[in-house]
């Protein structure tokens, strides 16, 4: 085309109104939002903590894990700093050794169901019809199944139910939540006008899939993703306790299942047990804290408002439900009722 | 009722499902069970009952997959799970009806309680939303990430072996003999109560997280701001408009989250050595008893699916949309 | 309202109407177009294999350099039209053509083929640009796929080239945007520009303004007036806001309940319309030079139910002036005389008939 001048020209009248405007806005990207939550900051921190343990794990451990020692069930002192067991093993070797079996099978759980919870899922909302009452079927089934006893019963039957096994069972049973929470997100995606704008265009169904829908589907897939690896890491451990998986391969719950088995709680050796629980639950802690970012990213209105409740306060403004803020009439506070409400929700792009 | 009648027909589906898969995971899983549980019990099976596990196993030759499973239902529907082969000859069925008393009633009350509770304090923390009620958060986010049965360990060990004020396993006096008396019930709750407490502080968070993200997403809705206008008292707006509305989705995610949470507390029966069914499994498990864990993996399943049917009825007595719907 | 209060070629008309008045060949045409849905939950009173009567018989013509609006209400099934044309969705029946050969796209070829002339722009710009991508991303998809792989310079200057068109100057301030850092304008231009990537023949708007504010409606128009005189492009301008079709259209079709009601030059059916529902239509917008004054026969009743639409004419039950015939026989598109270039005028009204038993069409208001 060699009408680009005219294009400035006609430019000036007819669209001097909207163009222009609003162009001035700050690229705020969400990631960036991401990393602004406090939550899911100290999430972060946390995981790349239990992260690096799991990679130098073995060479920063001061013992050998399966070392035996004369020192039998010595609470923590300077040599031991969390003490030992019935047969002297070190138990803060054993905790930074099995860091690594807890994380490796929590990923590949967490990377297998969501996989399947990918798929699953985006192909029911995207399909429709009967494939989606199918599909929809399936992952209903096993989300009313209760996944624990199954895995149990699976890894039981296993003949060598290592970590990595163990990780895929709970793959395999454990995608049908993100799958559930995927199709429905897709479903409504699905009758999204860029979609069919996409497809107007004459982009293929594969691309449109994975270059219009999934994109968006991002923050619900990584949510499932988190929430996959929590739930991978509570029943990994709880097999290991339970003395299903090989006690030779150290994870958390290893220590607890020699504990329990050796009679540590009734002999008060709190060492033995305490930490390593402490452990388990300051991960899925981080996890969860994650989740909360991710959450709250989807969902705005899930925003805690804690530094607005505060100046809500020192107004006299009773924040409840509803949030629409309730002046007491005490001549200074009764102007402010219009300021708080400019205080409200930000209802951002996220919000539809 | 269309709805109820869905969700059952569902339910029965699911059933199916989970029998079908009791059916053939014992049967896809490589190698040979029997063989090497002979090997390990040496002798201590009886050579009839390494017949009727191969039955069960699917390692009968002479059959074909199909007829093994129109058996296998047979066998169910006459209510024969097969014979334990460490209490042999006991039948599953008798082992496993034994236990599940002691598990409705540890596991169902506590979980109800934990429920209704969580709901009611969820409610509060979201009405209560900027306040300090928020720092409730972080503690029930500590209590759904650490495994439930850790913090039974933590329970014994502090109410029971160090402050003495709890027995630390068991369901009842073993000096006593099981009857209707006031003294053995009281011995049941006497010994019910410590692991009742931890389920229910284990499993209530996940409520309070679920109920408080609720209140807040329906709390912004123009209904609840126009009871607020009319005037209407904070509590009636609380309890009317927000947590009436708020209360379905919990509802609906109790029915979801049930297979979860009794997972979860199964494995509390296990540290706490109470007689339910997943202490039956969790020794089922360490003597590997096959048969026995496949009528506890069927039986939690079924138990479930009926406590799923009926969160389903209260759901449809609570959703108006449900009723209407034919 | 006498027939003739405006003078043909009234100054406010469509710019550039006058040259392409040629009787060349229609660039895409529909014949007989239909469309029906199966009801879902079909068993349930309506019977097995009810239907919603979306679009039945619908023809049109588009050619080049022309805009023609289809005007109606919600639920009218203007579009469903565009969708049938843009090949979004199967008709149940009808014919398409583009360039006088049928263009029933089968296969994924085909239909690339197909919308490589024929492009859409849609309802809602907050919809229909995706959140996660950039404009750039969206741009060079169009570009890629209806031009072939472009790269560096060249893919530069092709995104620059289709911003200057849809006049977001300069372009390098808009082409790394997302979508949510622009105005609802500024996302309907970006929409406009995809579809130009194809560099189509036709371009289907549906409703391209009506979720704007009123303030910038007009750019938006006057772009794609710009752009059907510079690319010759063939318009389908579909809406519900009858002065906007007098504005920017050169023909003008009526639907009502699936079935197109009238047709002719944009200036005579808005200024003096023959059907009943249109001559309804137009008395239900408001008159700026007489806000108080509300004319007689402001439509009553609804929409009627499109599973079973009614016998005959469908607009019979709100018609003021229907008789047995219009419930008994589909009146046809009948010819009404001839716009100020000449060019045919019909509506499908039994009033126009030469029947005994045909209805008297009164005018609706009368003149002070």
């Amino acid at each position: 085309m060699a009408t680009s001048t005219t294009a400035i020209e006609v430019a000036a009248p007819a669209g001097a109104d909207d163009v222009g405007q609003g162009v001035a806005r700050p690229g705020r990207r969400p990631r960036l939002l991401f990393l602004r939550n406090s939550k899911a900051l100290v999430g972060i921190a946390i995981l790349v903590f239990f992260g690096i343990l799991a990679v130098v794990g073995p060479w920063v451990a001061p013992y050998d894990p399966d070392q035996v020692s004369t020192a039998l069930l010595q609470p923590p002192s300077g040599a031991h700093w969390l003490g030992t067991d019935h047969t002297g093993r070190d138990i803060l070797s054993q905790i930074i050794v099995g860091t690594r079996g807890v994380l490796v099978v929590g990923l590949v759980a967490g990377l297998g169901a969501t996989a399947l919870g990918v798929v699953v899922g985006v192909t029911a909302g995207f399909v429709g019809g009967l494939g989606d009452e199918g599909l929809s079927a399936l992952s209903n089934v096993f989300l009313v199944i209760p996944q624990l006893p199954l895995i149990i019963i699976i890894a039981a039957q296993l003949p060598s139910a290592g970590g990595i096994t163990v990780a895929l069972v709970i793959g395999v049973t454990g995608w049908a939540w993100g799958a559930r929470v995927l199709r429905a997100q897709t479903l409504s995606l699905r009758k999204r006008d860029f979609v069919e704008a996409a497809r107007a265009t004459g982009e293929r169904t594969w691309r449109i899939v994975l270059a219009e829908v999934l994109p968006n589907l991002t923050a619900i897939i990584a949510a499932g993703f988190v929430g996959t690896v929590t739930f991978a890491v509570l029943s990994q451990v709880t097999l290991a306790f339970i003395g299903i998986t090989p006690v030779s391969e150290w994870n958390w719950g290893t220590i607890l299942f020699w504990a329990q088995n050796n009679l540590a709680l009734q002999r008060g050796a709190w060492w033995w047990f305490v930490p390593a629980g402490l452990c388990i639950a300051l991960l899925g802690m981080a996890l969860t804290l994650i989740n909360f970012g991710i959450d709250e990213l989807v969902n705005p209105r899930l925003r805690s408002t804690g530094m607005h409740a505060r100046t809500l306060r020192r107004r006299g403004i009773r924040p409840r439900v509803g949030f629409t803020p309730v002046v007491r009439p005490t001549g200074a506070g009764a102007r402010d009722v219009g300021r708080a409400a400019l205080h409200q929700e930000p209802h951002t792009e996220e919000d539809r | 009722m269309r709805f109820v009648l869905r969700r059952a027909a569902f339910y029965l589906f699911t059933a199916w499902a989970a029998i079908t898969i009791n059916f053939f995971v014992p049967r896809l899983l490589p190698g040979d069970p029997v063989t090497a549980l002979m090997g390990r019990m040496q002798g201590r099976i009886d050579s009839n009952a390494e017949e009727s596990l191969r039955v069960l196993f699917g390692l009968d030759q002479d059959m074909s997959l199909w007829d093994q499973y129109v058996h296998y239902w047979q066998m169910l529907l006459h209510g024969d799970l097969g014979l334990s082969f460490t209490h042999f000859p006991t039948p599953v069925a008798d082992i496993v009806t034994q236990a599940l008393p002691w598990t409705v009633g540890l596991v169902g009350i506590a979980t109800i309680i934990a429920f209704l509770l969580g709901t009611a304090v969820g409610t509060g923390i979201g009405w209560r939303r900027g306040t300090w009620a928020d720092s409730l958060l972080p503690i029930t986010t500590f209590f759904s990430a650490v495994p439930y049965f850790w913090l039974g360990l933590i329970a014994i060990a502090v109410f029971a072996v160090n402050l003495g004020w709890f027995p630390s396993n068991g369901s009842y006096d073993r000096g006593m003999v099981p009857s209707l008396s006031w003294e053995f019930v009281g011995s049941v709750i006497y010994y019910g109560t410590l692991p009742a407490l931890t389920i229910v502080v284990s499993s209530i968070s996940g409520w309070i997280l679920g109920m408080r993200n609720m209140m807040v997403t329906v709390s912004s809705e123009d209904y609840v701001t126009v009871a607020h206008a009319k005037g209407l008292p904070a509590r009636a707006v609380v309890v009317g408009y927000a947590a009436r509305n708020a209360i379905l989705p919990q509802v609906s995610s109790f029915a979801l989250a049930l297979g979860f949470v009794v997972g979860g507390t199964l494995v509390m029966e296990m540290v706490f050595s109470y007689q339910g069914i997943g202490y039956t499994l969790f020794q089922a498990v360490s003597t590997h008893d096959y048969p026995l864990m496949q009528g506890c993996f069927l039986v939690i399943t079924l138990s479930v699916l009926v406590a799923n049917l009926v969160a389903d009825l209260a759901y449809a007595a609570l959703d108006p949309r449900t009723r209407q719907e034919g | 309202m006498s027939v003739h209060t405006t003078v043909p070629g009234a100054p406010d008309g469509a710019p550039g109407a006058s040259p392409q008045t040629d009787p060349r060949e229609p660039v895409l045409e529909a014949v007989g177009l239909t469309k029906h849905y199966p009801v879902k939950g079909a068993g349930r009173g309506s019977g097995r294999g009810a239907v919603v009567h979306a679009v039945d018989g619908v023809d049109l013509a588009l050619h080049a350099g022309r805009v023609v609006a289809l005007v109606g209400e919600s639920g009218s099934g203007k579009s469903t039209v565009a969708r049938l044309l843009a090949q979004l969705q199967p008709a149940t029946g009808g014919r398409l053509l583009l360039g006088g050969a049928d263009a029933r796209a089968r296969g994924r070829r085909a239909f690339r083929r197909y919308v490589g002339r024929v492009q859409m722009i849609f309802q809602d710009p907050f919809a229909s640009l995706n959140p996660v991508h950039p404009v750039r991303y969206t741009l060079t998809r169009a570009l890629r796929i209806h031009r072939g792989r472009l790269r560096g310079d060249e893919l530069e200057r092709a995104l620059t080239e289709l911003l200057e068109r849809v006049h977001l100057t300069p372009a390098e301030r808009y082409v790394d945007k997302y979508p949510h850092e622009l105005s609802g304008g500024q996302r309907q231009r970006i929409a406009i520009a995809r579809a130009l990537a194809a560099d189509p023949e036709v371009l289907l708007a549906d409703e391209p303004i009506s979720m704007l504010d009123v303030s910038i409606r007009l750019g938006i128009l006057n772009l794609l007036a710009d752009l059907r005189d510079r690319l010759h492009l063939a318009i389908l301008y579909i809406t519900h806001d009858i002065a906007s079709a007098r504005y920017f259209a050169d023909t003008t079709l009526v639907m009502y309940a699936g079935r197109v009601v009238e047709s002719g030059d944009s200036e005579s059916v808005t200024q003096d319309p023959k059907h009943p529902y249109t001559r309804l239509l137009l008395a239900s917008a408001p008159d700026p030079e007489n806000l108080a004054e509300r004319p007689e026969g402001t439509p009553r009743g609804e929409p009627p139910s499109l599973v079973r639409p009614p016998s005959g004419c469908r607009f019979h039950p709100r018609c003021p002036f229907a008789t047995d015939l219009c419930a008994a026989e589909t009146p046809p598109l009948l010819d009404v005389g001839h716009g100020p270039a000449g060019e045919p005028r019909r509506a499908a009204c039994w009033g126009y008939a030469d029947r005994a038993d045909a209805p008297v069409l009164t005018s609706p208001e009368v003149t002070p």
